[in-house]
């Protein structure tokens, strides 16, 4: 059984279908990037996933639990699967500590020195423990970014979802984060991650996904899917001949 | 015909003003704890619940304070309710107050950022705990100039009670100049005292909003 399995998803806004149809199944350790044009659906896809978008047709399930849009077994699927934004969305009024204990507290219900132990250790991890006591505006866009990927792993999620997450930044911030992402990968965390990305794609991945009008256009393995592009969509997103 | 000086007047005033103070505290407190269930209401999951907050607020919104306390005096005596004036004029101002700072709270509300939202529910917070530790905490600095600011109006509404014969400050003051025949000084006291009691909310209204603004944005 697949970690993630995505089967015949469809999503609607209105009468616009920006999902038609999407299979994927992810197995535990996978790094997946997800490719494609604006517009592509690939978002969607991942929003999907962790239930902010609701599905019109189709069935996804978490390591064997079905996703049901209700409170309850929304907050369990969320508590198996993180979520970091392009914009980072820390909240502000929290520093950096603040940021990573908050939903241990509330959601897991942990005591707050416990709590406080972990976001030391994950703050510590993305390199930020010396920042533990800053506003999330007096980070940089970079540090931001890495005390949002310690809050989602505060949670223990077996899987992250990244959207974008390091477009938002200016170029000489990307490394750190990519740095960061790279580790998780490193350490056998299953991502799926929508990104512009491409060296770090194939240097990264195991399989690289192209999204093109709301369908899977293209799946494999990154050597094949850079070297060798089927479809004149992927080779004209590549940019090839 | 016994002579009233200045100070009989402004004593008097000044005893009745007690009552323009307590009934604003009353309705802003009350309208306060309304506001906020209404709050939730307009902003809930659940359509239904939104579309009762909507139309309560344009109800009490669209309609004069006065004539709210006019219904609830004169109209739940039709039933044979006897409603005494301070409890009409409470009620009254409670809901009419309700409905404005539920508004002006929702307004702080939706001006926080969607990825606020986002960002808790995806680490698996409720609704209710996304409020209480995420949204809540943002709204509220912004909300504090704008409330403290529509305090002014409650407490001039509470002038409109008088016509339901609750005595506070106005009715004080058209009592007191039946007596007297001063009606210059005794409004021009009645108004002085309304001033101070709005002047300093208003002007901290403002300052607020400033402070605010100036202070590090988030914190
Ligand atoms: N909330 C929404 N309401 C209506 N349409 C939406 C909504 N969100 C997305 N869409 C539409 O769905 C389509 C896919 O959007 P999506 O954000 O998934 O694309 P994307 O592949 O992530 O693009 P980008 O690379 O620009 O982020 C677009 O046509 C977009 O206009
Ligand atoms: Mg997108």
């Amino acid at each position: 059984m697949s970690l993630i399995e995505i089967t015949e998803i469809r999503k609607s806004y209105g009468t616009n279908e920006v999902l038609k149809g999407i299979n994927l199944d992810v197995e535990p350790g996978e790094v997946i990037a997800i490719i494609g044009k604006s517009g592509s659906g690939k978002s969607t896809l991942l929003r999907c996933i962790n239930g902010l978008e609701t599905i019109t047709q189709g069935s996804i399930s978490v390591a064997g639990a079905q996703l049901i849009d209700d409170e309850l077994h929304l907050k369990a699927l969320r508590l198996k699967v993180g979520m970091i934004f392009q914009q980072f969305n820390l909240f502000p009024h929290l520093t950096a500590g603040g940021n990573v204990m908050l939903s241990q507290t509330v959601v897991k219900k942990t005591a707050k020195a416990e709590a406080e132990a972990v976001a030391r250790k994950m703050l510590d991890r993305v390199g930020l423990g010396h920042k533990f006591d800053a506003y999330p505006d007096e980070l940089s866009g970079g540090q931001q970014q890495r005390v949002a990927i310690a809050r989602a792993l505060a949670m223990q999620p077996i899987a992250l979802l990244c959207d974008e997450i390091t477009s938002a930044l200016d170029p000489e911030l990307v490394a750190e984060v990519l740095a960061v992402v790279r580790e998780l990968a490193a350490e056998g965390m299953t991502l799926l991650m929508v990104t512009h990305e491409m060296r770090f794609a194939r240097d990264v991945c195991s399989r690289v996904v192209f999204m093109h009008q709301g369908r899977v256009h293209e799946i494999g393995p990154p050597e094949e899917v850079f070297a060798n592009p089927k479809t004149p969509e992927l080779q004209q997103f590549l940019g090839v001949h | 015909m016994i002579e009233f000086s200045t100070w009989d007047i402004l004593r008097n005033l000044l005893l009745a003003t007690r009552w323009t103070i307590l009934l604003s505290l009353v309705s802003f407190v009350g309208g306060g704890a309304v506001g906020l269930l209404l709050l939730f209401l307009r902003i809930s999951k659940r359509k239904a619940a939104r579309a009762f907050a909507k139309y309560y607020i344009e109800l009490f919104q669209g309609t004069p304070l006065l004539m709210q306390l006019f219904l609830a005096f004169f109209g739940l005596g039709l039933f044979g309710v006897d409603v005494p004036a301070w409890l009409a004029a409470g009620m009254a101002l409670v809901l009419w107050t309700a409905s404005f700072l539920a508004e002006i709270w929702r307004g702080c509300v939706e001006s926080i950022a969607r990825g606020q939202w986002e960002a808790s529910a995806s680490l698996g917070m409720g609704r209710l705990q996304q409020m209480r530790y995420v949204i809540l905490p943002q709204a509220l600095k912004i909300a504090v100039p704008p409330t403290v600011g529509f305090s002014v109006q409650v407490v001039k509404g509470t002038a409109l009670t008088s016509i339901i014969g609750f005595v506070e400050l106005s009715k004080a003051g058209t009592v007191v100049t039946n007596a007297t025949f001063q009606p210059f000084t005794v409004y021009g006291l009645v108004a002085l005292i309304y001033f101070a009691l709005c002047w300093p909310l208003s002007k901290s209204s403002q300052i607020l909003e400033r402070k605010l603004n100036v202070a590090h944005r988030n914190h």
